[in-house]
């Protein structure tokens, strides 16, 4: 590649990242609080998805875990955050470990802690996950998430059981969770080009061929899990914070799926793919919301029926998987349009 | 503890066991010829539950015939489900079918949410089944007797129909080799169909049971059940029938004997499950009687 090529590309880079300043402070600024708060909603999501497709999509390792993950980085911030006044206030099915009372952080420190907690703790399970592959991997990881919720549910002294947490001061705006996005796209990105993301592809697309290769698989596996599983938890930190109270139930099977979709929509594998997907995805949730409520249309009056965004939601992806694999973006990148074609390229 | 007590913790376990052991052979059947983890096969069990329940108490049906209904309705279903969601897939890559799966099951569950609402709704058991019988100082209900005795009959009937039929024959000759299998003149497709169909009736059985047990019907109870019987089917060895029932028998007795000695433990009760399937894959990847997947087969 020419460096003509090399500086266009870097322009592009600089206009995108430029844009995406230029929004979060325009609509900090301009949009009203409900507008707002769900631009805040797609930038944490935008984190999840990017960071969750990292392992999905790019590695092709099919796990279900980001629940777990998200959940975990939650309950850190929010036990790191709220005061212990009000700790000792909330506590009301067991007493607290006496540690937990003293536990008091800043925010940055907070989201970081979690996040690196949640990035060893993947570390520490890739042993185990990785030796299973497939459907194996998926069931395994499936159940890591539920046995996070159970924890949860379970060590009231840590959790306050299924009550959860509440109070927790709320520090995300839009210059949090935009700028930690953008920082996530723009890691998770480099990642993807370096040598690792190489790698990565490799095992997706053959392990065996990767293996005989010298490809060290479980390498580019547990890199790609465990820098999964930082964003996703700072992802749920910042949503602890967004959301000021978080409960064991709020971190079910409905969370990995509603990521699933996004990636499956973007397109697996394409990080552009799932920044669009999870606009589409939670803007359009936000839409349907018309579909819970009654309808009235044309004269004829149906009784609302809550629920039935998801029914639309899970028909909508059994119909992406049939008609339309792929995805919108595939695997590609949106600055792949804007390469020049290779020779021999059609 | 004395031994009646322990004796009838080992009755419970094996009514429990017994019902994750029926929805298990759906799974492994499936998964012994198409590689896929049925996600929906738990709502498939839910929705015969459902059905048992509309029969009961809606169209008045004794509970025998309503468990026929069950049976029939899910079979019916999940044929459909493969003819709708997984046939069009068979060449695609495994994730698009494992993906297409869990929305099936998001489907299931989402429009029974909406269409029948997400409270519980008492299951009318028929009396002759609560009634509670002695037998040598053991009291159970009988179902807690036919349950096991159904599971065994479903069984042995499953068993005949993959060892000395002539569809038995195609099933087990396409868990070994697909290609071949066309090759041969079968019709790969309209076998898949019909394990989905057993499988699903299987479910149905096992999710009457349930209702039983627990009196009550939801759209979401088919979640848990399902995936802990997932686990028991890869416990046991996945592709084995024996091995889901074995693993059913094993995650039941587990949790009912673990709830029974050590109270304390009780919240966990639904991890245990996963914590098995766990340490299964770490020392033997294949399950207990799982014999080498690319060898052999049921």
């Amino acid at each position: 590649m020419n460096s003509l090529i090399l500086k266009k590309e870097l322009l592009i880079k600089l206009t995108i990242v430029a844009l995406t300043l230029w929004f979060i402070w325009f609509s900090n600024t301009h949009f009203d609080e409900y507008t707002v708060r769900i631009l805040n909603n797609i930038a944490i999501f935008v984190i999840l998805a990017v960071s969750y497709n990292l392992i999905n999509g790019v590695t092709g390792q099919f796990s279900l875990e980001p629940n777990g993950f998200v959940a975990i980085e939650a309950y850190v911030t929010a036990l790191l955050l709220v005061s212990p006044e009000s700790k000792q206030y909330q506590y009301a099915i067991v007493d607290p470990y006496p540690f937990i009372l003293t536990l008091h952080a800043n925010f940055v420190v907070a989201l970081l802690l979690g996040g690196i907690f949640s990035a060893i703790l993947a570390a520490c399970l890739s042993f185990p996950v990785f030796r299973v592959r497939g459907d194996y991997l998926a069931i395994v990881t499936l159940g890591f998430g539920f046995i996070i919720k159970i924890l949860a549910i379970n060590v009231p002294e840590a959790t306050n059981g299924s009550l959860g947490l509440n109070d927790i001061p709320e520090f995300s705006n839009l210059y949090w969770t935009g700028g930690i996005a953008m920082i996530a796209v723009i890691v998770v990105l480099n990642i993807i080009n370096s040598k690792f993301g190489r790698a990565m592809k490799a095992v997706r697309d053959d392990e065996d061929a990767a293996i005989a290769m010298g490809v060290n698989t479980f390498k580019a596996k547990t890199l790609a899990f465990c820098t999964s599983a930082f964003f996703e938890g700072v992802g749920g930190g910042l949503l602890a914070a967004l959301l000021t109270s978080i409960s064991p139930d709020l971190f079910d099977f409905f969370f990995t799926f509603q990521l699933l979709i996004i990636i499956v929509l973007g397109g697996l594998g394409s990080t552009t793919g799932a920044i669009i997907g999870t606009v589409l995805v939670m803007g359009g949730s936000e839409w349907m919301r018309f579909l819970d409520e009654p309808i009235h249309l044309f004269g004829y009056n149906a009784p609302a029926m809550p629920g039935m965004r998801m029914v639309v939601f899970s028909l909508g992806l059994i119909l992406i998987m049939l008609f339309a694999r792929e995805g919108i973006m595939g695997k590609r990148e949106l600055t792949d349009f804007f390469k020049p074609r290779k020779k021999g390229d059609k | 503890m004395d031994l009646t007590m322990f004796m009838q913790q080992m009755v419970n376990g094996f009514s429990l066991g017994s019902m994750y052991a029926l929805i298990a052979i759906g799974y492994t059947m499936v998964y012994g010829v198409l590689r896929l983890i049925n996600f929906a096969h738990g709502d498939i069990m839910m929705v015969g539950g459902f059905l048992g329940y509309f029969g009961i108490a809606i169209l008045g049906l004794p509970f025998g015939a309503a468990v026929l209904l069950a049976i029939v309705g899910s079979a019916i279903l999940g044929m459909a489900s493969d003819f709708i969601a997984y046939r069009p897939l068979r060449s695609a890559p495994k994730i698009s079918l494992l993906i297409t799966a869990i929305g099936v099951s998001f489907f299931l569950e989402n429009a029974f949410n909406v269409f029948f609402g997400g409270v519980p709704r008492a299951f009318p058991v028929p009396a002759y089944l609560e009634e509670i019988v002695d037998i040598m100082g053991l009291t159970m209900p009988v179902s807690a007797i036919i349950v096991p005795i159904i599971t065994a009959f479903l069984l042995a009937a499953i068993l005949w129909v993959l060892f000395k039929t002539k569809y038995g024959m195609a099933i087990r000759a396409l868990a070994f080799d697909v290609g071949t299998v066309n090759l041969m003149g079968i019709d790969a497709n309209r076998i898949i169909t019909l394990v989905f169909g057993m499988g699903s009736a299987l479910a149905a059985v096992g999710g009457i049971f349930w209702a039983v047990n627990y009196p009550s019907v939801e759209p979401m109870m088919g979640v848990l059940v399902g995936l802990k019987a997932f686990a028991a089917a890869v416990v046991g060895g996945i592709g084995s029938v024996g091995g889901a029932v074995l693993g059913g028998l094993i995650i039941g007795f587990t949790e009912v004997v673990v709830i029974a000695f050590f109270p304390e433990l009780g919240g966990y009760k639904d991890a245990f499950a996963f914590i098995f399937l766990i340490l299964i894959l770490l020392f033997k990847p294949t399950g207990i009687l799982g014999i080498d997947f690319e060898k052999s087969r049921f």
